[in-house]
């Protein structure tokens, strides 16, 4: 098992090194895993969705509905993943047959389709979820089911399961780094704090806050909450200019955004000379407002699209051949790429598809190949990454001004900041 | 709250949320007009509204990018034509929709309520396969973005006056159709009594055809119009639509005149709230004091006299 294991691996991380045009080494892989495949009985104890030759991985996102927008990106991402992985030879010899469930951006929709993947189908795991309110009504099921998650989404943290790899950042991870970036970097002092209303961007500005006011000893001017969907915004424009921040910091999400930079523009409010940093804009989200209304502001993230690296470069490409040139590819949809990956290394270090043994192996797995560098999961199931800072250029592009120097430590509890 | 601030500081931000205000209004009374038509003089609870509205931003979104490939030099001009475009896109597939479908149910108005939501639903997976589901960026001509320096720190943005300009002219337009044609007689006509307007000779069914269609026209108007203020995606009609039938409630079902003055007030609260409380506090003790008042005052704030 183990001379098989590093085999794959060593295999694995010399394709992403050489990259596709390497057809010859990558054809004869499959040949070689079916070869050593170890027999089903032993990789399977628990009754789930695998044969001799295949094994059964759900996908869980919003097709229709408003949160479409969104979770295309992702979806499309876990698919060139897992197609990727089956070109290489699947996973423990097996090839990965993906059933793809629409959670139609309703959260109990969520539950139920999550109940069918894992009772009906008996998936091995699931890639999905977006919202933090999808993910809460799944929870259960995969708790009471013993199913596996990765969920893609920086989200606000306070959650940690057994049953869920976190791929996208815990809200410290986020948010902190850059706070210290801009509070260094740009002298900044007072802040104001514009989100939309719900769980995410309430905790995340909490811990924002904290963070200002007791590390960087700076000052909160203002913090305001917008419904979803909201789409006027010239009065908290008028109350920007009045309070004159040092430092604009948004989670707007959604539609939202697109009117908040419009008319952010359409006010005079020029981001090259007022420092504005978002933790809810991606690439995606440029998409539909127009870099040339959001040029000049600054997002954490810890991914863009433009990192210069050989593992991003040869995704890009990748993803771009499969979804076509004009996609664009955002934070989440990089995360939603490491969940398959993340998940047949699990595999593959557990020497089996159980849950269980899934859950307990995930601790120390590391991911060379993913496009934002290395990654490794934590004990508590979220990923050692490193947070970003991006400004936005008129293409819709973010161009790198900040990486954290080392790895930051996933602590989806904050002590001092809840 | 205002100890830190200098009188001129002061004078330039009331000012400026001045006309925030009046932008907001224009914004509601734009969204509200089409459905102030269809809703209040024809009695048909059009839940798809916002997807006509999108339908007329989708149509500029295209006229941007056939300008751009094809006739770069007219492109500062393009909007004037995209919003032509979506006038006619939408009320199009208004009388469309009305022969279709509405026409069979106007003696069964609750039963249009769950036929337009269903045509909501279509209209939007409609354009998720046409358009996908991200949203699309619209790009303006530059002449239309950013601020107008009126003094050293008042700004007033341009796409603010032009959404003004639109609604005046459009409110104008309409009320002129309404009030001062024969049209607008025969519309009122039917509105009061169909069987007895289709016994003078009135051709009740083309009327309402065409008074569908200027309503679903209006409202691709606004729908181009918000492009540069809102968002342009398959769902973004449904921003709109709650505020919508609000305000055309509010102001008493049919009138035209209550309509804009429930736009006006309900902006004004809004906006003035937004500044001294949090956004979402602001809409909460607007909504609150609709439904108070409405309970005071359930036709509403103006109505008709019309013989029950």
């Amino acid at each position: 098992m183990a001379e098989n294991d590093l085999g794959l691996e060593s295999a694995l991380r010399r394709r992403l090194l050489m990259g596709l045009a390497v057809v010859p080494a990558a054809a004869c892989l499959p040949r070689l895993a079916l070869a050593a495949a170890p027999p089903t009985a032993a990789v399977n104890t628990t009754g789930l969705a695998v044969t001799d030759t295949e094994v059964t991985v759900g996908i869980l996102h919003s097709v229709t509905g408003t949160m479409a927008i969104s979770e295309t990106g992702a979806q499309q991402a876990e698919k060139l993943a897992i197609e990727e992985i089956n070109a290489t030879g699947g996973v423990l010899g097996r090839k990965i047959k993906v059933i793809q469930e629409d959670g139609a951006s309703d959260w109990p929709t969520f539950a139920e389709k999550a109940k069918k993947l894992l009772v009906n189908d008996k998936c091995a795991a699931v890639m999905g979820c977006w919202t933090s309110a999808s993910r809460k009504a799944v929870l259960p099921v995969f708790e009471q089911y013993n199913g596996m998650l990765y969920y893609p989404t920086f989200y606000e943290g306070l959650e940690q399961s057994k049953n869920v790899i976190y791929t996208g950042q815990e809200a410290t991870q986020q948010i902190l780094a850059s706070l210290d970036w801009v509070a260094k970097e740009k002298d900044a002092k007072t802040f104001f704090f514009i989100g939309s209303d719900y769980i995410w961007p309430r905790t995340s500005n909490k811990i924002a806050r904290k963070h200002v006011e007791n590390v960087l000893k700076g000052k909160v001017v203002g913090e305001e909450y917008f419904p979803l969907g909201h789409t006027q915004f010239n009065s908290v424009i008028n109350k920007i200019k009045l309070t004159k921040p040092n430092v604009i910091f948004t989670d707007v999400v959604g539609g939202s955004n697109v009117a908040f930079y419009k008319q952010l523009k359409a006010a005079g409010i020029d981001l090259s000379k007022q420092v504005l940093m978002t933790i809810s804009v991606t690439e995606d989200e440029i998409d539909g407002i127009g870099g040339e209304n959001i040029a000049g502001a600054y997002a954490c993230m810890k991914y863009f699209q433009s990192l210069k690296n050989p593992n991003n470069e040869k995704f890009v490409a990748a993803f771009k051949k499969m979804w076509g040139e004009k996609t664009v590819i955002g934070d989440v949809t990089q995360a939603a790429y490491l969940g398959p990956y993340l998940w047949k290394l699990t595999v593959e270090k557990a020497g089996s598809f159980d849950v269980d043994k899934v859950a307990a192996a995930s601790d120390g797995i590391e991911f060379k190949g993913a496009p934002e560098g290395y990654v490794r999961i934590h004990p508590n199931h979220h990923l050692w990454s490193k947070t970003r800072v991006g400004r936005a250029l008129p293409n819709g592009q973010f161009e790198v001004v900040y990486e954290s120097a080392d790895l930051i430590e996933p602590n989806p509890f904050p002590k001092g900041y809840q | 709250m205002f100890g830190d601030y200098s009188l001129g500081d002061l004078g330039a931000i009331f000012a400026m949320q001045g006309f925030a205000g009046l932008i907001l209004f224009s914004v509601y009374v734009l969204m509200a007009l089409g459905l102030a038509i269809i809703f209040g003089q024809m009695g048909v609870i059009n839940m798809a509204h916002g997807e006509f509205m999108i339908l007329g931003a989708y149509m500029t979104y295209l006229c941007s990018g056939f300008f751009q490939a094809h006739l770069p030099g007219l492109f500062p001009a393009y909007f004037f034509v995209a919003m032509a475009m979506a006038f006619l896109a939408s009320g199009a597939l208004g009388m469309l929709v009305e022969w279709a479908l509405i026409r069979h149910l106007y003696k069964r108005p609750l039963d249009t309520l769950l036929a337009t939501w269903g045509l909501s639903l279509i209209l939007q997976q409609a354009y998720r396969s046409i358009f996908g589901a991200r949203e699309v960026g619209v790009e303006l001509p530059s002449w239309m973005m950013g601020s107008i320096q009126a003094t050293g720190t008042i700004e007033i943005p341009i796409n603010g006056l032009f959404v003004m300009a639109i609604t005046v002219l459009i409110t104008l337009m309409v009320a002129g159709l309404l009030f001062a044609s024969r049209y607008g007689k025969q519309v009122r006509a039917v509105m009061q009594n169909r069987v007895m307007a289709g016994a003078v000779g009135i051709d009740t069914g083309r009327v309402d055809r065409l008074t569908f269609g200027l309503g679903c026209g209006i409202a691709g108007v606004a729908g181009a119009a918000f492009t540069m203020i809102g968002s342009t995606g398959p769902t973004s009609g449904q921003l709109y639509i709650v505020d919508t039938f609000l305000i055309v409630v509010f102001g008493g079902a049919a009138s035209l005149l209550g309509t804009i003055a429930s736009a006006f007030s309900i902006s004004q609260t809004q906006s003035t709230l937004e500044f001294f409380l949090s956004g979402s506090t602001a809409k909460v003790i607007t909504l609150l004091a609709v439904v108070a008042i409405l309970m005071l005052r359930p036709q509403g704030l103006f109505t008709l006299k019309v013989r029950r």
